[in-house]
């Protein structure tokens, strides 16, 4: 009987399918009887997957070492240099 | 920025979640940490299962279809809570059936309210706005719970207890509003359930002395809860005209509510195992268990 | 009144009382929320027909006296047995989903259209049903309790749809015997006690009484 099945819910449509929890059953029938008692008896998911748990690939570590900000938003700071080229423009105006 | 590392030594972890951090079911947790997540967990779904019995009698009982609805829909719930939760457990270590085995055998506790009887409609209008206030202030206070996947079924379960409290209210209006004898059942039943509400919260130790509080399970005191409770609802039911059998309860100036304090002893008592209805519940559980254990066995085999 | 809609509101409704005994005590608690979901469906379809038929659907649901109900017997059986539970559960929805067919043939447009809505949402009803049949149809118990309750689900049925039923559920017409005290149009003592636990809140208040 011991599949475990994680649940991924759809809020409406165009929502993105996120995790809702994980049922135990022993088949696709069961699995999806319960799953929509669980995650959706009051109409609040439009959708669901269903997915034994072992067919989840997990990915969790990652390298990082040499900081590649660059390519990130926290990578630039501007508020100096955008102060500096405002008081210039405006000097050279005024 | 680098992603938030999960420490691996038992005091890096306790560091980690006392300043606010979550942990999930693939991180290494020390064993005293997982022990006490399982004790804590495991009571609270047996408090949802066990919660059942006290109610579903009155599903068959319901004086409208409306009521009967409402009732049956509340009480799956509760069934349904249960089943999140012992899901939880599960992947903390402890299977279901061993849950099911340690509740029957009394190995393990359920919450106080869910040992005594309802004897009256007026008690499903007290447990369902009550009983279930004060539990979801406990259950609110769980969102913060160190560990993740438990926090997460609370934002689902809190969402489904918001239309119990309603329930249980309205339920309660229909009756003070009703006739004379009907605004009696509900005093009644108010003056038999306040005693274990008062004693729901546990009693107050101070959060450095909590070992649920250690680890941040819990993030809420006791107390801080019962003040909550009474700050919210005891306005709510002077205001229908009804009574508490508390000459002592009072709401200080420094917006502290008095009263008397309640029976511990009792509440020890109740929760070990000795509360008015705790075997006869049980022992139902144990009886259709049993019962239906060819069938557990029936989807094993195929 | 319409016999044929007050037979159906009253099956449903019965049902729905007999299913919710398994509130707390289902072999796994995923069947407890099923069942649940099950039951509300059914006496959300007594009301919805109790309404077609009278202004006020509470007082047919309870006011009526015990030989005014249009139940068949199979559904006022005490069954607190899985095996039989779910044998109910199935013979019922193969019989019911005849008697919806016919009705959603109905002349008058409001009976069709209800009968329509009811169907789809038996569709889960059978699924499920279909679904525990298959997973127990080799065990003793699950066998046993389908001999047992085949008479009343023929019962539950006028002479005219029972081949249909019959055919459905791969099994021979029952005698006339075997029939005696299943058909509709009788009642069991067990509905007797069903009717005083649903009634004793309600008539513990004068009529007309809010709840």
């Amino acid at each position: 009987m011991s599949v475990v099945w994680e649940v991924f819910r759809q809020d409406r449509k165009g929502q993105p399918f996120e995790h809702a929890g994980s049922i135990v059953a022993p088949d696709a029938d069961f699995a999806e009887a319960w799953a929509r008692e669980q995650y959706g008896r009051r109409g609040e998911s439009v959708a669901l997957w269903l997915v034994p748990r072992e067919q989840i690939h997990t990915v969790g570590d990652w390298a990082d070492e040499f900081d590649l900000k660059y390519r990130r938003v926290d990578g630039y700071s501007i508020k100096a240099r955008l102060k500096e080229a405002r008081e210039r423009a405006a000097a050279r105006a005024g | 920025m680098a992603a938030v590392e999960v420490p691996t030594d038992e005091q890096g972890l306790l560091e980690y979640v006392q300043g606010g951090g979550q942990v999930e079911a693939t991180d290494r947790l020390p064993d005293d940490y997982r022990a006490k997540l399982v004790k804590f967990i495991e009571m609270h779904g047996n408090s949802e299962l066990m919660g059942v019995l006290p109610e579903r009698e009155w599903i068959l009982r319901a004086p409208t279809l409306q009521r009967k609805l409402a009732l049956t829909a509340k009480i799956q719930d509760e069934v349904g809570h249960a089943q999140l939760i012992y899901r939880v457990v599960e992947d903390l270590g402890k299977p279901r059936e061993q849950c099911l085995a340690d509740l029957i055998a009394g190995k393990s506790k359920f919450h106080n309210v869910f040992h005594y009887p309802t004897k009256t409609w007026g008690d499903v209008g007290v447990i369902a706005w009550l009983v279930d206030a004060a539990a979801i202030i406990s259950q609110k206070a769980l969102l913060k719970c160190s560990y993740a996947p438990y926090a997460r079924i609370m934002k689902k379960i809190c969402w489904e207890e918001s239309f119990h409290i309603l329930h249980g209210r309205d339920v309660i209006l229909a009756l003070v509003t009703g006739t004379p004898e009907q605004f009696e059942l509900v005093q009644e039943a108010l003056d038999r359930w306040w005693g274990p509400l008062m004693q729901f919260h546990g009693n107050p130790i101070p959060a450095a002395d909590d070992p649920m509080f250690h680890w941040r399970i819990k993030s809420q005191g006791n107390e801080e809860a019962r003040q909550q409770f009474l700050e919210g609802y005891v306005p709510q039911i002077l205001e229908l005209g009804l009574t508490i059998p508390d000459p002592k309860l009072r709401r200080g100036d420094d917006g502290v509510w008095g009263y008397t304090e309640p029976d511990w002893a009792e509440l020890k008592s109740v929760v070990t195992g000795h509360g008015p209805c705790t075997a006869e519940r049980l022992e139902f559980r144990r009886r259709f268990l049993e019962q239906e254990q060819w069938v557990r066995d029936a989807f094993l085999a195929a | 009144m319409n016999e044929l809609l007050l037979g159906l509101a009253d099956d449903e409704l019965v049902i729905g009382w007999r299913d919710s005994e398994w509130t707390g005590i289902a072999p796994m608690l995923e069947e407890d929320v099923a069942f649940s979901s099950i039951a509300q469906n059914e006496i959300g379809h007594a009301r919805a027909v109790y309404e077609l038929l009278a202004e006020d659907a509470d007082a047919l649901a309870f006011d009526r006296p015990l030989d005014a109900y249009r139940c068949a017997p199979l559904v006022e059986l005490r069954l607190l047995d899985w095996a039989h539970a779910i044998a109910r559960r199935w013979l019922y929805e193969v019989a019911d989903e005849i008697r919806i067919a016919a009705l959603m043939e109905d002349d008058d447009a409001r009976v069709a259209g209800l009968a329509a809505k009811i169907n789809r949402e038996e569709a889960y009803h059978r699924m499920h049903a279909e679904m525990w049949r298959e997973r127990l149809a080799d065990t003793p118990q699950f066998r046993a309790a389908v001999e047992d309750l085949w008479p009343y689900a023929a019962g539950m049925l006028p002479a005219k749809q029972r081949e249909a039923l019959a055919a459905r559920a791969h099994r021979s017409l029952p005698s006339d015997k075997l029939l005696l005290g299943k058909e509709r149009g009788g009642h069991t003592e067990q509905l007797a006690e069903l009717w005083d636990e649903m009634t004793m809140v309600r008539h513990s208040a004068p009529a007309g009484a809010q709840w």
